[in-house]
């Protein structure tokens, strides 16, 4: 299988007033295309740095990133923005939509902006939001906002999806429904999906788990069998 | 103060906004130094004025006459309500100075032999005073003496009753009778052109026949009496010797040009501090309720672990009290330099000998409340709202904004627009007041810009009018005495003069109902070319066969129009009074009076056709020569060049009021460059969450700057038209303000005014952007996932 990313000697190191603070200490790493990988460790433990860094929105302090065999460590910030418009799909703990674009604008918003977009009332069917598509954010509820970021997300047919916490602000229903969009996503667009979270048990879901401690990955799993997200225990 | 952690935590956050802070600080400043600066130079000059004008013993009522015996003076004085009388012989002349092709004019006022005059005292400068009956001496004016580079000891050539009289220059001196002195039929003053010059009375009865008599009184009158009851016993006691017409304080022509002046700059100035408080109003709005909106989560734990509401608005107010702190200190100390400077020129300007500083403390203490007041006035809603916030909500992030379909898209129009338009019109609909008051705040930057160089385009305006289309002639005589027809072929004879046209003006009382009013008529050849009567829309109308023609602003003081017949008294010759009727009106912004054709005015005065005054038309190679002819001529005694007039009008409008329209466009810039870029910066601010998320999607920094600049280059458009009604708002209020008998202000604006106001609130606006493009490029991307701010 090829690789979507081939991650060498990753390293970021922040200084906070007077203290250095390394939050990647020479990450290597490989993960393969279409793969559902969850990225697993405390706070503080550097998977949200390296999941902005493989996103195109942090730069790395050395080492490299290899997309597809493309360095994007040493591309320029115009070439990142475009990297990231063309093969990135983000969803934030925090949802992050526009309050004045309605569900079905939020996605339009990105459609319009990418070469072979999905038609955005399509994305939100994906993730069974039609009928509000004409809500305005402020109208849904937390779950909703989020699978909208998610169709959102999908909906320029991204490479690979990044997810921060997905479920973070989520109760576990709605959580459910959230893991459901994007493991469909997966199948069904053979998208590569990253997800960052606390819960351990959203790991079973995954192909590939990767353990952070201390901004090094400690130790990487192949689920044998995965479960789905009616299975797992919150 | 004590060094709370709450003062604390105000520093810090006050230096986290530090441009911001500058920003305001400064705006305020400009507001409080404009407040010091148009009231301390106003209150110091009225204060110079009025010093200058008691200590110099300056008159009360005047009048001119043919010529009285001295016995008239006692009863003069026992006129009641006068505290001291004095009678002068004043007498007009012309001069021929080396340095001069034309002739100058000049006025030879009297001084009383040996003694003080009682009143309208002059300062000397440098010399001396003129000996008792010392002949040949004068006391020059200053301003005529530095425009000459003269020196004590040089001889004036002055042509007296047609006598050519060298006449020594013993002192130069200043007096408040002439602060300004303009030369008949001038209505600017000319120090090269005109010389007022005093010498001992016994020489000048001598001179001009007087021996015994006067023709000329001023009058200082005891506190609260009537002047015009004393106007009326004087022109009663007067007019069997000639008496033209007893005037006041208010009509001499000086002291009137000095009010005006001072009018203008009032209300030049009163309209700017307003405006900059308003705008600093709205600039701690927009901060304070952008701080309350940030620190939400601070002021939900303060108030969770017991801080009060009173405490926390405290807070909040401490940072409007630092800023008006800030603000005071600069502005004061601004304002004030700049008024001693401003005053100091202004005095140089009207050769005032005295200078005298006033910078009232309740003028300081009401710009700094007032801003004070503003100020607080921006922060109240924001306080209160963070005041009314309930701890645990406070405590929460806030739910997303409520957005709505805006009427365009709900008429259907949205299909036209992408989705980053929709965001700018949503972003714009959500808020109308916010966007109201920065439309409203850069308009008002543009109406004081467009009022700032309006006064410009005015004057050049009126220029135009009177210079090219009603006073034609490049040059005017006056004769002493009224001439035959037949002098005019004299006048054509000298080599040079290429037309020549008779002109007579007489001095008359117009009269309807019960309104008076002292105007002169003139009265010019039909189908006169070099002086043209023009109508209300510009255009020249011929002179009538029979009655006359008014200025349209006298007509409106008559209360009178077109058919109307006006009781005309002429106040010389015969003064007789005839009834003619007005059969047009003729639109000038200069002075006021009427027209009539040369032989109509004949037949009324039942003389011969006889003219007192030539316009004459030049070949400009010839100019000088003519000149030299004129200087031989003593029956001349006045003469004006239009181009000359027109430069020292241009001279005096950029020495006075363009200083202040300078200053004025210096602090409208500043204004459109406070409200946009703190507009733009707070925007970048509140939205940067929003931005940054966008830029995170894949959105280019253009796109993103297009949705923050879209929504701030909108305000700016509409700024324009808003900014442009107001600017002609400004402009008439003005107009209305300084119409005055002696010139009225064309509300025009040119097309380059409009342009040029429009580019510098563009340029300020594009410089804001530029600086806030700027921190785009600095919008932490890793934040916007954290979804912290």
């Amino acid at each position: 299988m090829d690789n979507c990313f081939e991650i060498k000697d990753l390293r970021k190191v922040y200084f906070s007033g007077e203290n250095e603070i390394n939050a990647l200490r020479s990450v290597n790493l490989n993960i393969p295309s279409g793969e559902v990988v969850v990225l697993l460790g405390a706070s503080g433990s550097g998977k949200s740095t390296f999941l902005n860094i493989i996103g195109g929105i942090d730069q790395p302090s050395s080492g490299h990133v290899l997309f597809k065999g493309k360095d994007l460590s040493i591309i320029s910030a115009s070439d990142l923005t475009l990297f990231r418009r063309k093969n990135i799909g983000f969803v934030f703990q925090s949802y992050n939509l526009v309050p004045s674009l309605t569900a079905i604008e939020n996605v339009a918003l990105v459609t319009e902006i990418c070469d072979h977009p999905m038609e955005p009332i399509k994305a939100l069917e994906a993730i069974g939001l039609t009928e509000r598509a004409n809500h305005f954010p402020s109208q849904l509820s937390g779950g909703e906002q989020q699978r909208v970021a998610i169709a959102r997300a999908i909906a320029k047919r991204p490479e690979v999806l990044l997810c921060d916490e997905p479920t973070g602000a989520l109760d576990s229903e709605t959580g459910s429904i959230v893991l459901q969009a994007l493991l469909d996503v997966n199948i069904e667009f053979n998208t590569t999906c990253i997800i960052i979270t606390h819960n351990a048990s959203i790991a079973d879901l995954a192909h590939r788990v990767i353990h952070f401690v201390d901004g090094q990955v400690s130790r990487v799993e192949v689920n044998a069998r995965r479960k789905t997200p009616e299975q797992i225990n919150w | 103060m004590i060094v709370t952690p709450l003062n604390r935590k105000l520093t810090r956050d006050l230096w986290n906004i530090k441009g911001l802070v500058i920003a305001i600080v400064l705006v305020m400043a400009a507001g409080i130094a404009i407040f010091v600066i148009m009231f301390g130079v106003l209150d110091s000059l009225r204060l110079t004025q009025s010093t200058y004008y008691d200590r110099y013993q300056f008159g009360d009522v005047f009048a001119s006459l043919k010529r009285a015996p001295n016995s008239l003076e006692s009863r003069i004085a026992n006129i009641k309500g006068v505290s001291v009388s004095e009678v002068r012989v004043t007498f007009g002349v012309t001069l021929q100075m080396p340095s001069l092709d034309e002739p100058a004019v000049g006025k030879m006022i009297s001084i009383p032999d040996g003694k003080e005059p009682r009143l309208n005292q002059l300062y000397l400068r440098s010399g001396r005073m003129v000996y008792p009956n010392e002949t040949n001496a004068i006391v020059v004016d200053e301003n005529f003496f530095n425009a000459h580079e003269l020196v004590l000891g040089d001889k004036v050539m002055v042509v007296m009753n047609g006598r050519l009289r060298p006449l020594r220059v013993v002192g130069v001196a200043l007096s408040p009778e002439y602060v300004y002195s303009v030369a008949p039929g001038a209505i600017m003053p000319d120090a090269r052109r005109y010389a007022i010059m005093w010498t001992s009375r016994h020489q000048l009865e001598a001179a001009a026949n007087m021996k015994g008599a006067f023709n000329d009184v001023s009058l200082k009158l005891n506190r609260g009496v009537c002047v015009a009851d004393v106007k009326q016993s004087l022109d009663l006691l007067l007019e069997p010797y000639g008496g033209k017409n007893a005037y006041g304080r208010d009509e001499q022509l000086s002291n009137f040009f000095v009010d005006n002046e001072l009018m203008q700059l009032e209300s030049m100035g009163v309209i700017a501090p307003f405006v900059f408080l308003a705008v600093a109003a709205f600039l701690v709005n927009i901060v304070m309720s952008r701080q309350v909106a940030v620190q939400r989560e601070q002021i939900g734990m303060l108030k969770a672990v017991g801080y009060s509401d009173k405490a926390i608005a405290f807070h909040f107010l401490q940072w409007v009290y630092i800023l008006v702190f800030f603000a005071s200190i600069i502005g004061l100390g601004l304002g004030s330099w700049m008024a001693m400077g401003m005053t100091k020129m202004y005095a140089e300007f009207f050769h005032f000998p005295i200078l005298k500083y006033h910078f009232s403390v309740e003028v300081m203490i009401f710009a700094v409340a007032s801003c004070s007041a503003a100020a607080m006035l921006g922060t109240l809603f924001s306080i209160r709202k963070a005041v009314n916030l309930p701890p645990a909500e406070a405590m929460r992030p806030e739910s997303p904004e409520v957005f709505k379909r805006t009427l365009l898209e709900k008429m259907g129009f949205h299909r036209h627009l992408s989705f980053l338009s929709r965001i700018i019109l949503r972003q714009i609909e959500r808020r109308p007041l916010r966007v109201l008051l920065s439309i409203t705040g850069m308009a008002l930057a543009l109406a004081i810009l467009i009022f700032s160089y309006f006064m410009e385009d005015s004057m050049s305006y009126l220029m135009d009018v009177q210079y090219d289309l009603i006073q034609r002639e490049d040059v005017n005589i006056a004769f002493a005495e009224p001439q035959s027809k037949t002098v005019l072929e004299s006048v054509k004879a000298i080599p040079g003069v290429m037309a020549v046209e008779p002109m007579r003006t007489v001095p008359v009382r117009l009269t309807s109902g019960h309104i008076n009013k002292n105007v002169a008529i003139t009265a010019l050849q039909s189908g006169s070319d070099l002086r043209r009567v023009i109508n209300q829309q510009l255009r020249a109308e011929v002179l009538p066969d029979q009655g006359m023609v008014i200025n349209e602003r006298l007509a409106g003081l008559l209360n009178v129009n077109i058919g109307d017949a006006l009781q005309v008294h002429l106040l010389e010759g015969s003064q007789t009074t005839l009834s003619i009727p007005v059969v047009a009106l003729t639109k000038e912004y200069i002075g006021m009076g009427g027209y009539m054709e040369l032989h109509v005015l004949s037949q009324l005065l039942d003389q011969p056709p006889k003219l007192n005054g030539a316009l004459i038309r030049l070949d400009d190679n010839h100019s000088a020569r003519v000149f030299q002819e004129i200087k031989r001529h003593p029956e001349i005694i006045g003469m004006n060049i239009t181009s000359v007039l027109r430069q020292i009008f241009m001279d005096i409008m950029a020495e006075n009021i363009l200083k202040m329209v300078s200053i004025n466009i210096l602090f409208a810039s500043l204004i459109s460059f406070g409200v946009i870029y703190n507009t733009a910066r707070i925007a970048l601010s509140e939205r940067g969450r929003e931005l940054a998320s966008l830029r995170v999607l894949g959105l280019t920094r253009k796109e993103v700057s297009y949705l923050l600049f879209g929504e701030l280059g909108l305000v700016t458009l509409l700024a324009i038209p808003l900014g442009i009604y107001l600017g002609f708002l400004m402009i008439d209020a003005m107009a209305v303000s300084l119409d005055s008998e002696l010139y009225r202000i064309p509300t025009y604006v040119s097309n380059q005014t409009l342009g040029l106001s429009t580019v510098i609130m563009l340029v300020c606006s594009l410089l804001s952007f530029y600086l806030v493009w700027y921190q785009v490029e600095k919008i932490d991307l890793v934040s916007a996932q954290k979804g912290v701010e």
